[in-house]
């Protein structure tokens, strides 16, 4: 469905996509990992045309979108819903007004229509009650979840997850997991989750790529990246991944563990 | 809207300096310039959105009306003792009304307005909007398909433009009043003279040249503000957002005492208005 093309970013004179090459098939949900600063937000934001790639291509549904016009690129970008790392939620809005945001400036909807779907959106990820309270009003969590509920107001096809479990405890962590795997099960869409959270990853993943300097050194199940004989990748998953999975009698992990 | 200030490394030497110095000056100015051009292009394309236009207008010009009025009438006070006192001495302290009406009107009533506004409303627009940059809500504004510059900008934009105009007025009326006050109950001047004065120096191509220099102060104040929130990086944080805003109510002050001079130039002595 998605197809990253040899993209190359530039910022500073530091590469920090180098070639990166990436496929995304429809209706899978793809783990990118890295380390910090190794490029998965910004491969994410020039998925969404936030940032302009150097050079390369990247497909959407057989429509190369590097190049786009401004308009047509808007109308795309109603088929792509995103998670920010900070939800993004805008701050001078009730919650209710944040989720209804793409409603309201590209549907004819009336507000009851749109008050309709906010709550079907917000129940989709189990926050109810909260339609009039201000985002400052939220815990992180609860921001995380509208700002969720706000990407699938419009019913993307493609839903863009940056670093969805930063910065929260280890049980909302948990729940936001359960609600991606909930959500790609109940939505059948195609998701992207850029995250260097490991317990995140192999909770969520059915596909898994690994960036290092600027380029993909690893993709495949999880079952296949933990059986790829690579230093930086197993040394990345070793730090991170939950125990039921380093438990499994995996002969490379075992070697790398020394166990 | 990657509208990143150039950057240079530091370079050996005073001239390379200056070199660099200057390229990222230019930088940002033809940056500032491309979201003015972009910010006019926009507002003759719809959707045409009126509610948040009336929401801006009401920011920009009713929460501002009480702070222009006072600083207006104190600064007719002003001019109206300072003018007494400086014209006394040469028996012409009956031309008072003249100068404080003439100063108000041409000069004082947009500047006093534009710099209550420049410190006000332009550093609170890039306040809010580089806050918004930061906490990546310009960002989510473009992933939903929405131009931040249509939704944001504009708006701001056209109200500042449309309120100050309305406001100088204000800001003049009670000038005028404010040196009328000061006249009448300091010094031994007939108020009726007063009025009658200011009433004979109160020409269309005076009031005319004080609104297009307002118009001019509103459209600079928020193409500041809004350029140097745009323009802070997202990495910028707390201080970032501190810089810009500090930037942004100096840079629009300096933008407003250049542009004074240069349209007293075109409006007087190109298009002779008086």
């Amino acid at each position: 469905m998605i197809s990253v093309k040899n993209i190359t970013k530039n910022f500073g004179g530091k590469n920090v996509l180098n070639g990166l090459n990436l496929e995304i098939p429809q209706g899978e949900t793809l783990v990118v990992m890295g380390r910090s600063g190794c490029g998965k937000s910004v491969l994410l934001k020039i998925i969404a045309g936030l940032i302009i790639a150097d050079s390369g291509e990247i497909w959407f549904d057989g429509t190369e979108i590097s190049k786009l016009k401004t308009k047509k690129m808007n109308l795309l970008r109603q088929k792509i819903g995103m998670l920010f790392q900070s939800a993004a939620l805008f701050d001078s809005m009730t919650v209710a007004e944040n989720v209804a945001f793409m409603l309201d400036q590209h549907t004819d909807y009336s507000k009851q229509e749109m008050r309709k779907i906010v709550d079907e959106k917000l129940e989709l990820v189990d926050l109810e009650g909260v339609q009039d309270l201000r985002p400052a009003e939220l815990s992180g969590g609860m921001r995380k979840r509208v700002g969720l509920a706000r990407a699938l107001a419009f019913n993307p096809e493609v839903i863009l997850y940056d670093e969805p479990t930063t910065g929260l405890d280890p049980v909302t962590c948990t729940e936001i997991n359960q609600l991606i795997r909930d959500l790609h099960e109940r939505l059948q869409v195609t998701s992207i989750v850029v995250t260097h959270d490991m317990h995140s990853a192999f909770s969520v993943a059915t596909r898994m790529a690994m960036i290092h300097e600027g380029k993909q050194i690893a993709y495949g199940t999880p079952e296949e990246i933990i059986n790829i004989d690579n230093p930086v990748l197993q040394q990345f998953v070793l730090f991170g991944a939950p125990d039921q999975i380093l438990n499994m009698e995996n002969p490379i992990l075992r070697e790398y563990l020394g166990r | 809207m990657n509208q990143q200030p150039a950057t240079h490394e530091p370079s050996r030497g005073f001239r390379a300096l200056i070199k660099i110095r200057l390229h990222n000056t230019l930088s940002e100015v033809g940056q500032a310039f491309t979201l003015f051009f972009q910010t006019l292009f926009q507002i003759f394309r719809p959707p045409f959105q009126f509610d948040l236009l009336v929401k801006q207008l009401l920011l920009v010009g009713f929460n501002s009306l009480a702070v222009v009025i006072v600083s207006g009438f104190f600064t007719g006070m002003v001019l109206g003792v300072q003018g007494y006192i400086q014209l006394k001495p040469y028996a012409v302290e009956g031309s008072v009304a003249r100068f404080v009406c003439v100063s108000i009107v041409k000069e004082l009533g947009p500047m006093i307005t534009a710099f209550v506004l420049a410190g006000r409303i332009g550093a609170s627009i890039t306040a809010e909007l580089s806050t918004m940059k930061v906490t990546e809500q310009i960002d989510a504004l473009e992933v939903m398909g929405t131009n931040p510059v249509k939704y944001l900008v504009v708006p701001r934009f056209l109200a500042c433009s449309i309120m100050l105009p309305t406001l100088t007025i204000f800001s003049t009326f009670a000038g005028i009043a404010g040196g009328f006050v000061a006249v009448v109950t300091l010094f031994d001047v007939n108020g009726y003279f007063f009025l009658v004065e200011v009433q004979k120096n109160l020409f269309v191509g005076s009031v005319l040249i004080s609104l297009i220099k307002a118009t001019s102060f509103g459209m600079a104040i928020a193409a500041v503000g809004c350029y140097k929130g745009f323009s802070i990086s997202t990495a910028g944080g707390a201080e970032g957002v501190g810089t810009a805003t500090t930037g942004s109510a100096v840079i629009s002050l300096i933008a407003i005492l250049i542009l004074d001079f240069v349209l007293n130039h075109v409006l007087f002595n190109i298009l002779g208005l008086i």
